[in-house]
């Protein structure tokens, strides 16, 4: 009976001059979501809403499912519009959505009118009362309840008039493209998608950087990386993989630094490339899945070293979860299946029995010293090796 | 160069066998049950197909199921057969090196009320006939032994395991999983005793999804699939005409230069051998000689993990198997190399190389002077 939804939206509705500009990324990402829907739709934005109308078949729950991948909405409200042809016929209307959507009618429920349009003639508080009545009238087993109501039924007089009473929740945040972009750095593992996942919600586009490290990593590695950038561009929009060769490196780092301090330097070479890229790309920022003492490398001292080597910002969006949280976002996402995959990543292959924990600025670049002669060539070649992969989901 | 060495994972589909099944699929492609001259030919297949399967057994035709490979067969014995004598006892006898498709059969077997015995095998991977004798019972209705290991190429005895079995009690079947030894040694399940025998038609160079179990005449079979009765209720469903008759292709095209091409194969496994064994802190496992497969060649590394290099290997155009899949998060060490008692730290630097009728001797040579230049490097980076 539904073919038409209302989108709402929270947090941008509050953005003063730049309101439009939010919309407009909006009503884009809607429609970016909607192109994975069977059917065909347009999408409208009239009186500061959002409406999708299916102007063909569609398959509903695809559709709904589809539309909750989208940041920026809080919630899909599948409406029936109708034009207005007088309260008696608004009533008849109203009933007669009462019984489709909801069989059983021992419930209570509250009408709640919204008299945009001001020259209709009975107000908000008028039309309450008149539709509650002939709700009632028509099934004397609902209650009216002005409080807690079980169902609350939204009338809105507009141009047309709009009736719902389903609100499905929307992942909320800010849609994407609204808000610059950023690079993620990506490994194979559980934080980073997740990661990405979160700063995308704020309504930041997301490009993306993987390391890998052949023959230490295989080609299952870099295909599991791809996967996780498919789910997450799922709500982010397209992402733009860079696939790095990190594999020279890493065994010049090997072959002339303390192996305890070979995770800490790799990983101040890694956010040193990765913000080139970004840079290259016109990214804004840094965003990586780290949550202070998660590991060795993760250590509020061990983030420090590591982030000394950057003068974007670094988003940390996980920063302060525990690893439970994360997996629970991850489950929810759906990375979490992919990301458990036991595929070895870069990070993994040679890490030290004791690595250190409180590394010290100081000490680790004196040691990377030992890297001078060699290393620029190599972060050069590294990044020669940049393979870009477009991830989309569809 | 490419060269591929990891033929007991699957082989190239003969090009002979390619063509009769494109053949098959798109001009002789009836269903052998429907009355027509389709019909009738897609059954001639069938047909041909048991004839040349079972000349090469020396069995009868009635005795060939055609199923969807290896796993499928393996399935279908011992489910068929524990549940068809379980009034004849519940107990179940196998090794502890066999193929996933017995082990995990095995084990479901196990949650429903059978017991089941697994043999150990010596350091060379060889179960012992006392070891057999002894865990034989009055309760025993089953035995599944396979003929060639699939991680060391290990090959059962199986001639004496027959011999023992029905000389204890006649009654018992006798199951072989022969997935890795067909097609490399001729199998006689007659004069072997053996009542049941596993064969996949891709470890021959046939076709994927294709195998047959033979079941001897005698023995008593319950179905694991249900539908429209084909193969004498046994297994029902559509045959694989196609695959029946690609499968068919291989065999003969296998056993027709059989004796010239298992003396090519030793060969090329004697040079390989002498080769990896000049490289330093390295160990080939179970019978780097003629008793064991010609094909299969299973070589611990020290130093050097096996997924780092079948992957250095493979940057090379060099395919192998890694011995047990194995990561820094989840590491499964083969149950094979456990069970011949290899020491630990060797379970995750373990590399099988498997050889064809395809292999040459220059990919032997070019594969053996990529492991000198690659192992050396690859030991100096490890992880501490």
């Amino acid at each position: 009976m539904f073919t038409t939804f209302l989108i709402k939206y929270a947090e941008i509705g509050v953005k003063g001059k730049n309101k439009y500009l939010f919309e407009e990324a909006l009503a884009q990402q809607v429609k970016y979501a909607l192109k994975r829907c069977e059917g065909e739709f347009k999408v409208t934005r009239t009186e500061g809403r959002i409406y999708v109308h299916a102007l063909s078949e569609f398959d509903y729950d695809e559709t709904v499912d589809n539309l909750k991948t989208v940041f920026g909405v809080s919630a899909i409200c599948p409406v029936v519009a109708v034009s207005d042809e007088g309260f008696d016929e608004l009533a008849k209307t109203v009933v007669d959505y009462v019984d489709k959507v909801y069989p059983d009618k021992n419930m209570t429920f509250k009408v709640q009118a919204r008299r945009a349009r001001k020259n209709y003639p009975l107000n908000s508080m008028e039309l309450n009362m008149e539709l509650g009545a002939a709700v009632l009238d028509a099934y004397p087993e609902m209650r009216v309840d002005v409080h807690s109501p079980q169902m609350r039924l939204y009338v809105e007089i507009r141009e047309r008039i709009y009736i719902y009473s389903i609100e499905i929740p929307g992942p909320g945040g800010m849609p994407v493209g609204s808000n610059g972009k950023a690079m993620l750095l990506l490994s194979g593992g559980i934080d980073s998608p997740v990661a990405g996942y979160m700063i995308a919600k704020r309504g930041v586009k997301i490009d993306a950087v993987y390391f890998h490290a052949p023959p230490y990593t295989s080609d299952r590695a870099k295909q599991k990386v791809i996967d996780l950038a498919k789910l997450v561009s799922r709500y982010s929009g397209p992402i733009y993989l860079h696939i790095i060769n990190f594999t020279d490196i890493q065994l010049y780092i090997y072959e002339k630094c303390p192996h305890e301090e070979l995770t800490i330097i790799m990983r101040r070479y890694m956010m040193k490339i990765a913000e080139q890229i970004a840079k290259e790309n016109e990214c804004l920022g840094l965003i990586t899945g780290e949550s202070i003492g998660q590991v060795a490398s993760q250590t509020v001292q061990s983030l420090a070293v590591t982030n000394e080597v950057c003068t974007l910002p670094v988003f940390r969006p996980l920063i302060g979860f525990d690893k439970m949280e994360i997996v629970e976002v991850s489950e929810k996402i759906g990375t979490y299946e992919t990301s458990i995959l036991p595929y070895e990543d870069c990070c993994t292959i040679f890490v030290a029995k004791h690595p250190v924990t409180k590394p010290n600025l100081n000490v680790i670049k004196r040691h990377e010293q030992n890297l001078a002669e060699g290393i620029d060539e190599l972060v050069k070649k590294a990044l020669d090796t940049d393979e870009v992969v477009v991830v989309k989901y569809e | 160069m490419e060269v591929y060495l990891d033929n007991s994972a699957t082989t190239k589909c003969f090009v002979q066998v390619a063509d009769l099944m494109t053949q098959i699929l798109c001009e002789d492609y009836g269903n052998p049950s429907s009355l027509h001259r389709k019909g009738v030919q897609a059954e001639q297949y069938i047909r041909y197909a048991k004839e040349v399967l079972a000349r090469n057994l020396k069995v009868s035709e009635k005795e060939i199921f055609f199923t969807s490979g290896g796993t499928e067969s393996d399935n279908l014995a011992l489910m068929g057969g524990a549940y068809a004598n379980c009034r004849s006892g519940r107990h179940l006898i196998t090794t502890q090196i066999e193929h996933p498709a017995i082990l995990q059969t095995m084990k479901h077997l196990e949650e429903e009320g059978f017991r089941v015995t697994y043999l150990p095998v010596d350091e060379k991977g060889c179960i012992r006939l006392e070891d057999l004798e002894r865990a034989i019972t009055g309760e025993t209705i089953l035995v599944s032994i396979m003929h060639t290991n699939n991680e060391v190429g290990s090959v059962q005895p199986i001639a004496e395991a027959g011999a023992l079995i029905k000389r204890k009690n006649p009654r018992i079947l006798f199951h072989v999983d022969a997935v890795q030894g067909y097609g490399k040694y001729r199998i006689f399940p007659k004069k072997l005793k053996i009542d049941m025998l596993s064969v996949s038609g891709h470890k021959i160079h046939g076709p994927k999804g294709t195998g047959f179990l033979y079941v001897d005449e005698k023995v008593k079979l319950k179905p694991i699939l249900f539908g429209g009765g084909q193969q004498n209720g046994i297994r029902s469903g559509t045959e694989n005409v196609p695959g029946i008759a690609g499968l068919a292709k291989a065999v003969e095209l296998m056993y027709g230069k059989l004796d010239e091409d298992v003396a090519k194969l030793y060969e090329l496994k004697k040079t390989f051998v002498e080769g990896v064994q000049k490289l330093d802190h390295v160990i080939v496992n179970g019978h780097p000689d003629e008793t064991g497969a010609p094909h299969i060649v299973s070589v611990s590394i020290r130093g050097v993990r096996s997924e780092v290099l079948l992957h250095a290997l493979e940057d090379k155009g060099i395919y192998v198997s890694a011995g047990s899949a194995c990561s820094a998060h989840k590491p499964q060490p083969s149950a094979t190399l456990k069970a011949m008692g290899i020491e630990p730290e060797l379970l995750g630097s373990t590399i099988r190389f498997s050889f064809s009728v395809f292999t040459t001797a220059e990919e032997i040579d070019y594969t053996l002077r990529t492991m000198y230049d690659i192992i050396p490097m690859l030991r100096k980076y490890t992880r501490s």
